[in-house]
């Protein structure tokens, strides 16, 4: 396994008159959770692999705004989100992906509105056009029969309908995928969106992650997938909360691939 | 007194149809307290909406037993009109059967409105179980107390009330068929109410006669008495479900709308060469324009038509993480304390005049309160789960910019991840500049 990974800046890119094909957008969660920042280096290796000219904005990336608008802070969003944009289409960005569904969701839908216009893909729509397109595979059978469960993220499955692209790359892994009872659009929060995250919950019977794990083990999983940093983090708790993480990983789809893909 | 019947029944007409019409300019004016949205967009895409959902019922079926039983009511609801009609008809002209000449399509209709009728009563009678016997979760929350519930059950005891009248109808005009009294034309065709017919056997013609026509009348008069309980009742879905899904919103359900006001006032604070002077001095009205919502009239007039829409079915409610984990937030709740505060604020302005007085009341802390709100995590499980095509997560956020923008009231933990962004582009303290860290980390 090697570490070593290519990452140009498109301040590098510029300077050198070069202009990528998608720009790689790391997020909040991407560049300082210790978690996710697992998730950003492996889908880098990936990027990497299939050889795709992609490029971050490393230091001149700024939230995109996301945990304030939903807490209701629509000054400090657009404020954040003005600043993105002036600095994408300085760049004359066209095309983003990302590995985080609020993220997604917010370029995709919410930038346009204050000039912000890009073609928008979540990385695993991006990882199963690669695959198709072959410029990454998935030999081997690291994952063959394993039973695997996806929690649907909301801001990628109701809010934006992507519910296909990553179940279709958990199958390519030849694995096993198993539906909880409640999946795609009838999904359950993990309990982080809406800068839930950032607090503590309101008082109740229990936490929405622990419910939302309860029926991820009901399928009993070896390896519960997740195509967000926030919902990877909120199972991962509650797989630790019932003292089960020894035999269940919780693991990004990004994750599986370059897994998969011995990175 | 040969016309007395006719000339009493179109006064009941008249005064039923225009209590309704007073019922629906109330209800207009009250919708129109809302603000201006425009929803004028994509037209095509709305009307397939509303067929879809509203004339398809295709979300009902989501859960399929209930909305087998749903279809099953609202086909009969929508046939059995056919069969007011006539009523109508019959009872300004004095005639009876007006339809009869249409022969064996006439057999047909009534046959399938009998049918229809013994269909809907098997529903609403599972539909009582289903309230009553079984208890069903979704109608036991907190929300449902008192005039919820008893609405929900009288809808039903009206319409069992009604089918029964029409068959007890049918059953006597079948008799009197046989006996060949005058005026009872031979038409028809009876597959229910025939198993009724026996019971008045033997009875005399006048008899036959008083029981075919209270039951005639009672049917017509609970039919107009039903109609005007329609502004009071969950039931006026079966009419604004119908605007309320072309309206819907068309939008990706995570896309919030980005309030242009703050737009305005962003730009002005982002570009160095803005003229602060140039900037517009408030609007028109001179009231500093208000961000988010605290009462109903900061909600817009789709918002407003949603919460009279609200069938208080608890189908968002019952897939609400926030809900299902034991916090206070029911999105039904929030639908329905909307169209009660907008009801207050209605019968305020009724008493005042034409002008609401201030009540020392609002939407905010009065109906709903910041721990609500606050327990929301934005995830669309109840707009996805309305059959109707209700946003309560949109109320939600209204109110969640009012608490922020207009009263800095939220929780410490989320002042201090909006602090984090605003100085360091991040919701965690972290610096901007360590952004790229995670390149040469292991
Ligand atoms: S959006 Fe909010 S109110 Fe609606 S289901 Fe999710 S948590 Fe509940
Ligand atoms: S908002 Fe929709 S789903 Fe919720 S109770 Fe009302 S009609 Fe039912």
């Amino acid at each position: 396994m090697s570490n070593e990974i290519k990452v140009p800046t498109m301040a590098e890119l510029s300077a050198a008159g070069q202009q990528p094909e998608v720009l790689f957008w790391v997020g909040c969660a991407g560049s300082f959770d210790d978690r996710a920042k697992k998730i950003t280096k492996a889908f880098v290796k990936l990027l990497n692999k299939a050889n795709v000219n992609f490029a971050v904005l490393g230091t001149e990336e700024s939230c995109t705004g996301d945990p304030a608008k939903r807490a209701g802070n629509e000054f400090l969003f657009q404020m954040q989100a003005v600043t993105n944009i002036e600095v994408m289409n300085a760049y004359e960005i066209k095309k983003v992906v990302t590995a985080c569904p609020h993220c997604f969701n917010t370029i995709k839908n919410e930038y346009p509105g204050l000039g912000g216009n890009y073609e928008v893909v979540h990385h695993t729509q991006f990882l199963k056009q690669l695959l198709e397109e072959g410029k990454i595979s998935v030999e081997g059978g690291k994952f063959k029969g394993k039973r695997i469960t996806f929690h649907d993220p909301c801001y990628l499955g109701r809010a934006n309908n992507v519910y296909e692209a990553p179940r279709d790359l958990i199958r390519k892994l030849d694995a096993e995928l198993v539906e909880m009872k409640s999946c795609k659009s009838r999904g359950l929060c993990c309990g982080a969106g809406g800068a839930q995250m950032f607090k503590e919950p309101e008082k109740g019977n229990k936490d929405v992650n622990i419910e939302r794990t309860e029926q991820a083990l009901e399928t009993q999983p070896e390896i519960i997938a997740a195509g967000c940093p926030f919902c990877n983090t909120m199972m991962t708790d509650g797989v630790k909360n019932k003292e089960k993480e020894a035999s269940i990983a919780v693991m990004d789809i990004a994750e599986l691939i370059a897994t998969a893909e011995d990175l | 007194m040969q016309y007395l019947p006719n000339i009493l029944f179109v006064i009941a007409l008249v005064l039923g149809i225009g209590f309704f019409a007073k019922n629906v300019k109330r209800l207009s004016r009250n919708i129109k307290l809302g603000r201006d949205v425009d929803v004028s967009d994509n037209k095509p895409q709305r009307w397939k909406n509303m067929a879809k959902i509203a004339l398809g019922q295709t979300k009902m079926v989501v859960r399929p037993i209930a909305g087998f039983l749903h279809i099953i009511v609202y086909v009969g609801f929508v046939i059995i009109n056919i069969e007011v009609l006539e009523i109508i008809l019959d009872g300004i002209l004095g005639t009876h059967r007006v339809f009869a000449p249409l022969g064996a399509l006439y057999d047909f209709l009534i046959a399938s409105f009998e049918v229809l009728a013994f269909l809907v009563i098997v529903a609403v009678v599972i539909f009582w179980l289903r309230r009553n016997v079984i208890k069903l979760q979704r109608f036991l929350k907190p929300e449902m107390k008192g005039w919820p519930k008893k609405d929900g059950n009288l809808i039903l005891y009206i319409e069992l009330v009604l089918m029964f009248l029409f068959l007890t109808m049918n059953a006597a005009d079948y008799q009197l068929q046989q006996l060949n009294v005058a005026h009872y034309t031979k038409a028809g065709m009876f597959p229910v109410s025939q198993f009724i017919a026996p019971l008045f056997e033997g009875l005399s013609t006048s008899t036959l006669i008083l029981i075919e026509r209270t039951a005639w009348w009672l049917h017509i008069l609970g039919i107009l008495a039903f109609l005007n309980y329609l502004y009071y009742s969950k039931h006026l879905h079966i009419l604004l479900a119908f605007p309320n899904t072309y309206y819907g919103s068309l939008r990706p359900q995570g896309q919030f709308d980005n309030l242009e006001s703050v737009t305005n006032e962003v730009k002005l604070m982002m570009d160095p060469d803005a003229d602060p002077f140039a900037a517009p001095v408030e609007d028109d009205a001179g009231e500093p324009e208000k961000f988010g919502a605290s009462d109903v009239s900061d909600l817009n007039w789709v918002q407003l038509l949603n919460a009279y829409t609200c069938t208080e079915c608890g189908r968002c409610t019952s897939e609400c993480p926030a809900n299902q984990t034991g916090k206070k937030l029911s999105p039904r709740k929030i639908m329905m304390d909307t169209r009660d505060r907008l009801e207050e604020v209605g019968k305020n302005i009724d008493a005042n005049k034409g002008k609401f007085t201030d009540d020392g009341k609002q939407l905010l802390n009065d109906y709903i309160t910041p721990e609500e709100l606050w327990a929301c995590t934005s995830c669309n499980a109840c707009v996805e789960a309305c059959p109707v095509s209700i946003d309560p997560l949109s109320i939600i956020m209204d109110m969640r910019r009012y608490l922020v923008m207009e009263q800095s009231a939220a929780p410490t933990d989320l002042n201090n991840m909006m602090g984090n962004i605003e100085n360091n582009g991040a919701p965690w303290p972290f610096n901007q500049m360590d952004r790229l860290n995670w390149v040469e980390e292991n």
